[in-house]
C-alpha cells in the first residue's frame, strides 16, 4: 500500500515518456586492424511509453545503439532524437551490462549517486536511495557493499539507481542476462511492477527471446554486424502479464519461432564471417 | 588448532627462530659474543638506553620527520598521479621524468636536499617526501588507469561532471593502488631516514645506529636495530588501520 504510494510519487505521469527516433544511423569503428562497421543504416522508432525490446546476435552492435541512445557515443551518420513532451529536456538513464555498481559505496550510496550529481544535497538524495531500494526489495541492505550481496540483489540495485533520477526514458543493457533462471522470472516481473504505468520508454536489450516477449510491446529483431533493424514483431499479450500466462497463450509458440528463425539466420550468418 | 591461532603462531615464530638461533650461537661463541650479544644481553642495554640516553626522543625524531616527510610526499604525489592518469599529455610529459628520478637511490640526493633546504629539520622531512612522491604518483597513475571504463561511462550518464568524475570515481576507484604505494613508501622512507641520519643528524635512529656503532658499543647498536624493525612494524600496522577506514569497502 504505501510502496505502491511512493510508486506512484517517484514515477510519475504516464504522458511523460520520451518518444525516440533514430534514422538512418551508422556507427563506425576505427581501430589498427581497420574499420569495424558495427552498425548501418538502423531506423527505429520508440513511442512515449513504450516498452521496446531488441534482440540480435552477439556483436551487432546492441550496446553501441544503447550508447549512442544515451549519448555517451556519437553515431558516424544520421540521427538520433530524444523528443520529450512540451519541448522539456529528456532525460535518460542506463542500466549497464555486467558489475556496474560502484565498489567504493554502499548500495545506498550507489542509488544515490544520480540524484547527488544533480544537486540534489545529501540527506535528501538518501532518503530517496532508500525509498528506491525499499521498491526493489533491499530493505536492510542500505549499508551493505556491492560486493557483499548476490548477483540478482545488485541487479537490483542497479535498476534503482537508473530509477534515481526519475528518468524518461530507461536504457536496459541485458540487465538480466547473468542471473539464474528463478531470480532472472522474478525480476522480469518485478521490473514491470515498476514500470507500470509509470509512462517511461524503456529500450531492452536482450538475447533471450522468452524474455523479450514477458516484457515488450514491440520486439526489434537485430541481423549480425553490421547491424540494422532486421524484423519487428508487435506482443499481443496485454498487461499485467506473467511468465506462466504468455507461455499458455496460444500466440506464444508462433511468435517465438517467428523471432528465432530471424535471429537463427543472422546468427549463423554472423558465425560464418568470425 | 583454528586459523586465528595458527596465524599467530606463525607470526610469532619467525622473529622468535631467529632470536633464538641467535642466542644459542652466540652463547656457545659459534660467532663472537662481542661483535653478536645474545638478545638476551641486549634487553638491559635497551632500558638503560630509554631510561638514560633519551632513546625515545631519538625514535620520536625519526617518526616524525617520516610522518612529515610522508604527508608532504603523498598528497601532491596523488594529485599528480590523478592527473597522469587523467589525461595523456600529463602522463606522457611527466613520464621519462617520474622513470628517471624512481631509479637515482634517493640518499645520494641528500647533498642537494641540504644545499635546497639547509642543514635543519625541514631537509630531513623533504628527503623523505621527495623519495616518495614520484612512488606515489606512479601508483596512483596505475589505480586510476585500471579503473573499469564502465564507471566512467556510468558516472557520465548519472550526471557527473568532469570535477565529479576525479572525486567520486577516480579518487576512489585508485585507493587501493594509493595504498599499495603507500606500502612501499613506508618502506622506502624508513631506508631514507635512517640513511640520513647516519650522514646528517645528531638524533633519531639512524644515529644511534651509527654513532655506537663507530664507538663499537655493538649491543647499542644491536638496540637501535631492533628498534628500527619495530619502527618498520608499527608503522605499518598504523597504515592498516588507516587504510581499514579509507577503503571500508575492501575489509571484512
Ligand atoms: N570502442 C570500440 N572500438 C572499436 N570497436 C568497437 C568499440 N565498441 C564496439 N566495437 C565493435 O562494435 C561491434 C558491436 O559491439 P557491441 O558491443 O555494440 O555489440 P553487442 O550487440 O552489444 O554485443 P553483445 O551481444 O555481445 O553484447 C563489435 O564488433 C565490437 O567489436
Ligand atoms: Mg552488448
Amino acid at each position: 500500500m504505501t510502496l505502491a504510494l511512493k510508486h506512484e510519487q517517484m514515477t510519475g505521469h504516464p504522458e511523460r515518456g520520451v518518444h525516440v527516433v533514430v534514422r538512418n544511423t551508422d556507427r563506425v569503428f576505427e581501430s589498427k586492424q581497420g574499420e569495424v562497421i558495427a552498425l548501418s543504416n538502423v531506423n527505429l522508432e520508440a513511442k512515449p511509453g513504450e516498452f521496446l525490446v531488441i534482440v540480435g546476435p552477439s556483436g551487432c552492435g546492441k550496446s553501441t545503439l544503447l550508447r549512442m541512445i544515451a549519448g555517451l557515443d556519437q553515431p558516424t551518420n544520421g540521427s538520433i532524437e530524444l523528443l520529450a513532451p512540451e519541448g522539456k529536456h529528456a532525460t535518460n538513464s542506463m542500466v549497464f551490462h555486467g558489475r556496474t555498481l560502484f565498489p567504493w559505496l554502499t548500495l545506498r550510496g550507489n542509488v544515490a549517486y544520480g540524484p547527488k550529481m544533480h544537486g540534489v544535497n545529501a540527506a535528501e538524495a538518501y532518503e530517496r536511495a532508500d525509498e528506491l531500494l525499499e521498491l526493489v526489495g533491499l530493505r536492510g541492505f542500505e549499508r551493505s557493499w556491492p560486493h557483499q550481496i548476490s548477483e540478482g540483489m545488485r541487479q537490483r540495485v542497479s535498476l534503482a539507481r537508473a530509477l534515481a533520477t526519475d528518468p524518461d526514458l530507461l536504457l536496459m543493457d541485458e540487465p538480466f542476462g547473468a542471473l539464474d533462471e528463478q531470480t532472472r522470472y522474478i525480476l522480469q516481473e518485478e521490473l514491470l511492477r515498476i514500470w507500470g504505468d509509470s509512462g517511461k520508454t524503456v529500450l531492452f536489450v536482450t538475447h533471450s527471446i522468452e524474455e523479450a516477449l514477458m516484457l515488450g510491446d514491440r520486439v526489434l529483431v537485430m541481423t549480425a554486424r553490421p547491424g540494422h533493424i532486421a524484423r519487428e514483431v508487435s506482443v499481443p499479450f496485454g498487461r499485467p502479464r506473467t511468465l506462466t500466462e504468455i507461455r499458455a497463450n496460444p500466440a506464444f509458440a508462433p511468435l517465438f519461432q517467428e523471432i528465432w528463425s530471424t535471429l537463427r539466420e543472422e546468427v549463423e550468418r554472423g558465425g560464418a564471417f568470425s | 588448532m583454528n586459523r586465528r591461532s595458527t596465524e599467530l603462531f606463525l607470526t610469532i615464530a619467525g622473529p622468535a627462530l631467529l632470536l633464538l638461533v641467535w642466542e644459542v650461537l652466540s652463547r656457545l661463541e659459534v660467532i663472537s659474543p662481542f661483535y653478536w650479544p645474545a638478545p638476551s644481553k641486549l634487553w638491559g642495554t635497551a632500558v638503560e638506553m630509554f631510561r638514560d640516553r633519551g632513546l625515545w626522543s631519538d625514535i620520536t625524531a625519526s617518526l616524525w620527520r617520516i610522518f612529515a616527510g610522508f604527508v608532504i610526499g603523498t598528497v601532491p604525489g596523488v594529485l599528480l598521479g590523478l592527473a597522469m592518469g587523467l589525461w595523456w599529455p600529463v602522463r606522457i610529459f611527466f613520464m621519462p621524468l617520474a622513470s628517471a628520478i624512481y631509479a637515482i637511490p634517493k640518499i645520494a640526493i641528500l647533498p642537494l636536499v641540504i644545499i635546497a633546504f639547509g642543514i635543519g629539520e625541514l631537509s630531513k622531512i623533504m628527503i623523505v617526501a621527495i623519495s616518495i612522491f614520484f612512488m606515489i604518483a606512479l601508483s596512483t597513475m596505475s589505480g586510476v588507469l585500471a579503473i573499469d571504463d564502465q564507471f566512467h561511462d556510468v558516472a557520465t550518464n548519472l550526471g557527473a561532471n568532469r570535477w565529479q568524475m576525479i572525486v567520486t570515481v577516480a579518487l576512489p576507484g585508485s585507493l587501493p593502488a594509493i595504498f599499495t604505494g603507500m606500502r612501499l613508501a613506508l618502506g622506502f622512507a624508513l631506508i631514507v631516514i635512517v640513511g640520513t641520519e647516519f650522514l646528517a643528524a645528531k638524533e633519531g635512529i639512524g644515529f644511534v645506529i651509527w654513532q655506537n656503532y663507530q664507538i663499537l658499543r655493538i649491543k647499542e647498536m644491536f638496540v637501535g636495530l631492533i628498534i628500527t624493525g619495530l619502527m618498520g612494524w608499527a608503522m605499518n600496522l598504523a597504515l592498516d588501520v588507516v587504510e581499514r577506514y579509507a577503503i571500508p569497502w575492501r575489509s571484512q
